[in-house]
């Protein structure tokens, strides 16, 4: 049965949100969550990566032999986050710097390179197109819902910019008196907050 | 046969295609990199390491060639005199190179300082090299006549626990910077001359 290419795109949003739904791609997903602006960032180099990635698997797909395709994959994935890195650190150098080694390490993602292998090494351009747009718009709202999460939790502010576009800056949402709770921002806070949050979207029904 | 001769073929191209683009991308961001590094990471660690200097040292800077390599000098002025210059140095750490700046007292011949810039070692471990200032605190003072090295190895820095690996990278850095100052100390001393008035 053939799906359409508006189902490819918004199964990504919703149905198939790769940290929620699949609870795939973990690493980033706690690494570098402490913050909106990081879990953003991280989102947007992810879906950068996953789309063009997505789209020269596609186009490849025909080229490439059936017994070296990982490899292939992974040579083009990691092409493609050198790109990010090296843009990056040209033009949004403090966000590299609180990114840091998460961004090569989006060469082992495997959202990318399952997206590629069960996807797009499947299906034509666009449908690919349409599903790493998606996958990636959904990786980078959940990392930014987590992101918002525990840094409302762990400072009791939100404060940021996305490469210096669109600034925004909330100090002190709780009140005063508010006591930031640093656990959140630590490491097991990931933990506690991914596994609630998880909890709160088991409740929705996924269809 | 021909299946193989395809794979390799195949694999060949791609990394080719893509060795080569990455060469022109790097080339093309390489000197707004180093802007950015020179901006928010060495400049920022130079001006801490020299706070008390009478000038700005970031700004008070020159390059010196030397072979095929170019090196950036930093000098600082303290009590009127340009007595201190700051080299680069950078050795092999855990995870890629640890780069640093070390800064030396011309007129005593000691260190005045050692920072981290850009290393990516282990966050919490390797990494509190750059975070951690009391671990370089202990090169400040120190002649440079010693070669550093750790305890472990006989040396007279101690390591960062867990990160000996990292804190042999800095030694040797700063070794090596060193070395970088007696091998260029006349033609530093010809370019700072009519500094710090």
């Amino acid at each position: 049965m053939a799906k359409s290419i508006a189902y490819e795109f918004t199964k990504g949003l919703w149905k198939e949100v790769p940290p929620f739904r699949l609870v795939l791609g973990l690493c980033p997903t706690l690494g570098v969550t402490t913050s909106l602006k990081n879990g953003i960032g991280m989102g947007l180099a992810t879906t950068f990566v996953l789309l063009c990635s997505n789209v020269l698997v596609s186009l490849l797909r025909n080229v490439i032999p059936a017994k070296v395709r990982i490899a292939c994959f992974i040579i083009i994935i990691a092409t493609f986050v050198i790109v990010v890195e090296q843009m990056m650190q040209a033009f949004a150098y403090s966000l590299f710097q609180d990114l840091g080694v998460f961004i090569p390490l989006i060469v082992v993602n495997c959202i990318v390179l399952g997206r590629a292998e069960a996807f797009a090494s499947k299906n034509g351009v666009v449908k690919s197109t349409a599903d790493g747009l998606g996958i990636g718009i959904g990786f980078t709202w959940a990392l930014a819902l987590l992101g918002v999460v525990r840094e409302l939790i762990g400072t009791g502010s939100l404060k940021g910019d996305v490469f210096g576009l669109i600034h925004w800056d909330i100090p002190n949402i709780f009140g005063a008196s508010f006591e930031p709770f640093g656990f959140a921002v630590q490491a097991p806070g990931a933990f506690v907050i991914l596994g609630l949050l998880l909890c709160a979207m088991n409740l929705i029904p996924s269809k | 046969m021909g299946e193989m001769i395809k794979m390799v073929v195949v694999l060949t191209i791609l990394s080719v295609i893509s060795g080569g683009g990455l060469k022109g991308l790097e080339e093309w961001a390489k000197p707004r990199i180093e802007n950015n590094v020179m901006n928010l990471v060495k400049g920022p660690a130079i001006r801490q390491m020299l706070k008390t200097a009478d000038n700005d040292p970031v700004k008070d800077r020159f390059k010196i060639t030397e072979g095929e390599k170019e090196r950036n000098i930093f000098v600082g002025v303290f009590g009127g005199a340009a007595d201190t210059v700051v080299v680069e140095a950078s050795a092999n750490g855990y995870g890629d190179k640890v780069g640093m700046v070390v800064a030396i007292n011309m007129a005593d011949e000691t260190l005045r300082g050692v920072a981290v810039t850009t290393s990516k070692e282990t966050p919490g471990l390797g990494a509190r090299a750059k975070d951690d200032p009391s671990f370089v605190a202990q090169f400040a003072g120190k002649p440079i006549t010693d070669s550093f090295g750790v305890t472990a190895d006989g040396g007279q820095i101690n390591a960062l626990s867990g990160a000996t690996i990292t804190s042999r990278a800095v030694c040797t850095g700063v070794n090596q910077a060193v070395e970088t100052y007696q091998r260029l100390k006349p033609q530093l001393e010809e370019q700072i001359k009519g500094m710090g008035k």
